[in-house]
């Protein structure tokens, strides 16, 4: 053995080596991280299944589904994609917040006129302002903001529940008259949430934009519908323990209480009929109401859920496609028990709780009925300064810290403040 | 035989040598011709160089991009895309009609935070130091038990803050524990954690449950220390138990008590995650201390914008604070030693 054959045998070594490690990088899967967040198993469950469907039928692409809390999605998320470190895919409901992240993947799906007829209307609340093009994801499921009445209660009480066009002090009066005849601890429960009170204001006249279509908070309808609020939590219609237990703008829902049938009417939306019907079960019937009446409207709020793209490659497109497809959107929706975010979706419930059918047809049939400022606001790339600084200041004044008056003055100067430090001035 | 084994034993620790021996030999391979650069006296610093160059990393860089970010403006998270430099944060921070007023403050949630944990620090520290003494008096008895109350009283500190304020909200919660007990004795719920006037003196009481064992221990061990004899002496005179108290044991202990004091003042102005489980800074801003503006401000604004450079401008503000207590405490036990030196 020379030392020319050592030398051959170790060119040959890793030349081999080389090849090996080249032809398993050309071969390897592309992945494609999925940040999600989900209403617990009902949510996650059926899309852990779509993405082990995805995988086992496209071997070159490997989806790694990562699920986080809310919370995860509301404050990592943007500073992950700041640093420049997003995921490929996120479940985001701060769809206008985040738009200067998204990745335009109309280039890699196969068929960009589908997303613009299935899911039109909602394409432009992803989109930076000017912009009618470009292609980020898909609504996932639609939501529409609205009350529930545990039915039981008012059975019990021999109250009637009101019908379409009661006002928002009507069924204040009416949760007060079952929680006292039936000795429920708390008439009226919100979710800890501006987008949950916009509705509400919108109908008694909040305009939240100024006629530039700049934001322009508090007006007389807002003034009104926070009143309300805080006059409630004052005279116990709304118990403080709720709201009451964070501080800022953290949101706070008041499931636990609704499910112990500890609250008599519960403002919150679609998003919750899954879970009250694996949650409430047999214990109580639960029924949605159409939105209350203001002055100016009954109107809830639109939102929901879409998945968005920060990167864009042909995997992503792929995935995309695959996910927002009739088939599998039927599927997932019909699974979770939601409204369609997709416009021709014939969706078969998979439930046979009366309750969760009622819900889902109430709040079906209440999209026709929202307002076009509820429509504009959910669409506005800050409407999340304008939600975070009602509940945030509204909290201060019900606990005692401040007083209307100071909380509407503080809430138009948040938003101002942080309008100016994201836009400079 | 004896001289075999020993040979045998040799032997062996000869093997067990040579990869050190290599090891040591690759070190000298190194450190030889660096030493011959930069002489001997500068070796230290060689030696010294991994722990700065990690301190650096993970200490001075940050801290001095935090100075940086506080002196910059926007929602951008990148240097170069940020506005720089401008003291506007430090202008909104300071913005004030009246500073005990912070409804008058263009930051009021941070002046909040402010007083807040002016509070916290006044009333935690006060109650902590007191109860840690009382403890350790009691712990420092011959009593039945006593090694195994010494550990539970150590217990909660080697909790995770998150499970310590998981643990008290199950417990101080409106439908709790505690309210379990007070209403099966006839008594109302009280909302330990949701009433404004309840919720400070609840985060306080945890706070103290939580990290009193820590300080006991010291004052423990400040109490051994002090020679017996001098108790025996005052015994011997009939001095009375709350003379001894106060003329013995505690001018002995306050070199303790004054570790005890900045050690749980700087802990103290710092906290954070056990009372953003508990009460989430709620209800309002009741107990919502600097750190958790400062955390608020700058990444859990849920949608709004993040303002980096005014949780940096914060922070600073925080630090030099904590720069303030850290100095008193090197001061202090730098006193302490020169006095024993000169005992």
């Amino acid at each position: 053995m020379n030392f020319k054959f050592i030398l051959k045998a170790i060119s040959v070594a890793l030349v081999s080596f080389s090849l090996t490690l080249i032809s398993a990088v050309s071969f390897a899967a592309t992945d494609v991280r999925i940040m999600w967040y989900g209403d617990g198993d009902k949510e996650n469950v059926p899309i852990a299944a779509q993405i082990d469907e995805f995988n086992a039928a496209n071997p070159d692409i490997n989806v790694i589904l990562d699920i986080v809390p809310y919370d995860a999605i509301m404050n990592t998320l943007p500073i992950q994609l700041a640093a420049g470190e997003g995921p490929d895919i996120a479940r985001v409901t701060d769809l206008g917040g985040l738009n200067k992240y998204y990745a335009d993947i109309t280039p890699y799906v196969a068929d960009p006129s589908y997303y613009e007829k299935s899911f039109g209307p909602f394409l432009n609340w992803y989109r930076k302002p000017g912009d009618t093009t470009s292609i980020h994801g898909f609504h996932s499921t639609m939501t529409v903001t609205g009350p529930y009445v545990n039915k039981t209660l008012f059975e019990q009480a021999g109250v009637d529940l009101l019908g379409p066009g009661a006002t928002w002090e009507e069924w204040a009066a009416v949760s007060i008259e079952v929680a006292e005849k039936t000795g429920t601890p708390i008439p009226m429960a919100w979710d800890r949430s501006g987008h949950r009170v916009s509705g509400p204001a919108i109908s008694m006249g909040a305009k939240y934009f100024d006629s530039n279509g700049d934001p322009k908070l508090v007006d007389d309808g807002l003034k009104a519908m926070t009143q309300m609020l805080y006059d409630w939590h004052q005279a116990g219609t709304m118990s403080k323990d709720l709201w009451g237990s964070v501080s800022g703008s953290k949101y706070h829902a008041p499931n636990d209480w609704w499910n112990a049938a500890e609250v008599v009417f519960m403002m919150s939306g679609s998003w919750q009929i899954g879970r009250f019907a694996n949650e409430v079960g047999d214990d109580f019937d639960w029924w949605a109401v159409p939105a209350p009446c203001g002055p100016a409207a009954c109107t809830g709020m639109p939102g929901g859920n879409a998945l968005l793209a920060f990167n864009a490659n042909p995997a992503v497109g792929k995935v995309m496609d695959y996910l927002s497809s009739k088939e599998q959107l039927s599927s997932f929706i019909g699974q979770v028990l939601a409204i369609p975010g997709h416009l021709d979706l014939q969706v078969d419930y998979q439930t046979d709780d009366p309750n969760a059918k009622h819900a889902l047809n109430t709040f079906a049939g209440a999209v026709p009925t929202i307002d076009q400022v509820a429509f504009d606001l959910q669409a506005h790339v800050d409407n999340r300064i304008m939600f975070n600084a009602i509940i945030s200041r509204l909290g201060q004044a019900i606990v005692g810290e401040m007083t209307m008056e100071e909380a509407w003055t503080r809430m138009d100067e948040d938003v101002e403040k942080q309008l100016k430090e994201k836009y400079g001035g | 035989m004896e001289n075999i084994r020993n040979q045998t034993k040799i032997f062996f620790l000869r093997i067990l040598n040579i990869p050190f021996a290599f090891l040591m030999h690759a070190i000298d391979l190194i450190m030889w011709p660096i030493q011959k650069i930069i002489g001997v006296r500068n070796m230290p610093y060689i030696f010294l160089l991994p722990n700065l160059i990690f301190f650096g990393l993970f200490v001075i860089i940050p801290l001095g991009a935090n100075f940086f970010f506080s002196l910059s403006s926007g929602d951008e998270l990148l240097f170069a895309e940020r506005e720089l430099p401008t003291t506007k944060q430090y202008d909104q921070l300071f913005d004030c009609e009246s500073y005990l007023n912070p409804n008058t403050c263009t930051e009021d949630f941070f002046w909040r935070g402010v007083y807040n944990t002016i509070f916290f620090v006044v009333f935690q520290v006060g109650l902590m130091i007191f109860f840690s003494v009382l403890t350790a008096v009691i712990l420092n008895k011959k009593i039945i038990g006593r090694g195994f109350f010494r550990s539970v009283f150590f217990f909660p500190v080697l909790l995770s803050p998150v499970v310590v304020g998981l643990i008290w909200q199950w417990i101080l919660l409106k439908n709790g524990a505690f309210n379990a007990i007070i209403e099966s004795y006839g008594g109302d719920k009280v909302s330990f954690l949701t009433d404004p006037s309840w919720a400070m003196a609840s985060v306080i009481f945890v706070s103290i449950w939580a990290h009193m064992g820590f300080y006991t221990l010291i004052v423990l061990a400040g109490l051994q220390a002090i020679p017996p004899n001098l108790y025996e002496a005052a015994e011997m005179d009939g001095t009375s138990r709350e003379r001894i108290f106060f003329r013995i044991t505690l001018p002995l202990l306050m070199p303790n008590l004054l570790v005890v004091f900045i050690l749980a003042s700087i802990k103290g102005v710092q906290t954070f995650d056990e009372i953003y489980v508990l009460t989430g800074g709620g209800p309002g801003t009741s107990t919502s201390l600097i750190v958790q503006y400062i955390f608020t401000t700058g990444f859990a604004s849920s949608g709004s914008v993040q303002n980096f450079g005014l949780a940096a401008a914060a922070s600073m503000v925080l630090g030099v604070v904590l720069l303030f207590l850290t100095l008193m405490q090197l001061y202090f036990s730098r006193n302490k030693e020169s006095k024993h030196q000169e005992i």
